[in-house]
């Protein structure tokens, strides 16, 4: 796999991390019980670790700035993360799909980088993996609690809808494709694969929706929002010490 | 000379569960001693995240360095990843002491870990394994919360991993 390649990757797998986590970190404090504030937090937490992982591979292996500065110094245009990973928060059950949609991607990612060539991030993707674990049974129980309900199953239902073709967009070709079993296409294959039981099995519909694709396009209006959120304090003062 | 190193480990506490210390916990995956007389640490996160990671690279610093160590070189590394197993079984002792139950073995795999939190996780005040799952997640990124039927105490277990 050559260089640029690699960059690319690195690039989308840590963008997603890092966005989704802050995202996450919007519930701290206003979620609707207090063990999920928890379960949000520590999510976030963990998301964070997991994209300063990607970018120290970056920074270390792959000549790019350090994490800090990729991190809060980056324009819009230059983040390679899927718009599932940027949409805000808005009802829980949105929250809640979207943390089941992307934490199974992750997990099927995962499991299939542990064997990856590129050595530092076959080992990231072995140390990470053990703790996505514990954010997709998360997601699932909920998936399947709020299923008990019309009410809240149709809700869900609706939250499938919007999010789907985002989800579909996560398994974007990136700029050169990987051989199998790497390639978008064997990944998406195994998280449908992995997701549709649990759907089924809980009273959900599958949409049939197309992918929205969007990690090379023009940055959607909620990566530009939640960039200037999060980028604010840092950019007073790029050479603070903290 | 490595074992006076490790013996000085010892005696740094893991800054979140201040009984046990990092050598126990497993985190330190070697020391060595350079020509140049630099100790050189390799320790491994429990967590990616862990936010005390710092905290104990300083600690571990400010140990060797008290003990006359002048040259001292911590690195971080990710492989092998830390798992659960490398908590000694003074290291488990100590949490199960401290309130925290310790965490079972892993199996694997996303349904070994549903089956995990379905199976009865051993109270670290009564022993009782009529307990129930509260929530993955806990008050640091490596606790969930549980609740014990039989002396309707709340307890923290270490997650497996």
């Amino acid at each position: 796999m050559n260089q640029v390649a690699l960059i690319d990757l690195l690039f989308r797998l840590a963008d997603d991390e890092l966005l989704v986590g802050h995202r996450n970190s919007e519930w701290t404090g206003v979620a609707p019980i207090i063990e999920e504030d928890i379960a949000f937090s520590s999510m976030a937490q963990d998301e964070m670790g997991h994209a300063l992982a990607y970018y120290t591979i970056l920074h270390e292996r792959l000549g790019q700035a350090p994490p800090d500065q990729l991190a809060f110094l980056r324009e819009p245009h230059e983040f390679r993360n899927a718009a599932l990973t940027a949409l805000p928060r808005r009802d829980w059950s949105e929250t809640i799909v979207r943390q089941f949609l992307y934490d199974a991607a992750e997990h099927v990612r995962l499991e299939c980088y542990a064997q990856h060539p590129f050595e530092p991030l076959a080992h990231v993707a072995r140390k990470i993996h053990g703790e996505e674990k514990y954010h997709f049974l998360h997601a699932r129980t909920w998936m399947t609690r709020l299923a008990q309900t019309d009410e809240s199953r149709q809700r869900m239902q609706v939250a499938i809808g919007i999010l789907w073709p985002h989800a579909l967009g996560m398994f974007e070709t990136g700029q050169s494709e990987q051989d199998a079993p790497f390639d978008e296409a064997s990944i998406m294959e195994a998280w449908l694969a992995l997701i549709t039981p649990i759907l089924v099995e809980a009273g959900y519909q599958v949409p049939s929706s197309t992918a929205i694709y969007s990690r090379y396009a023009a940055p959607t209006p909620d990566r530009i929002e939640l960039l200037a959120a999060m980028q604010k304090v840092y950019r007073i003062d790029p050479n603070a010490e903290w | 000379m490595d074992a006076q190193i490790w013996q000085l480990l010892e005696s740094v506490s893991d800054p979140e569960i201040p009984v046990i210390s990092v050598v126990d916990m497993g985190i330190i995956q070697g020391v060595a001693v350079s020509a140049d007389g630099t100790v050189q640490v390799s320790m491994t996160p429990t967590f990616a995240g862990c936010p005390a990671l710092e905290m104990m690279q300083a600690d571990i610093r400010a140990a060797l360095e008290g003990a006359g160590y002048e040259r001292v070189q911590i690195d971080v590394v990710l492989n092998p990843p830390w798992t659960s197993e490398r908590i000694s079984t003074e290291g488990r002792r100590k949490l199960k002491e401290f309130g925290l139950a310790p965490p079972p073995p892993m199996q694997g795999g996303v349904d070994g870990a549903m089956l995990l939190f379905l199976d009865a996780i051993g109270c670290p005040f009564c022993d009782s394994t009529n307990t129930r799952l509260e929530s993955p997640f806990g008050p640091t990124l490596c606790r969930a919360i549980y609740y014990c039927n039989n002396c309707h105490q709340p307890f923290e277990l270490f997650k497996p991993l």
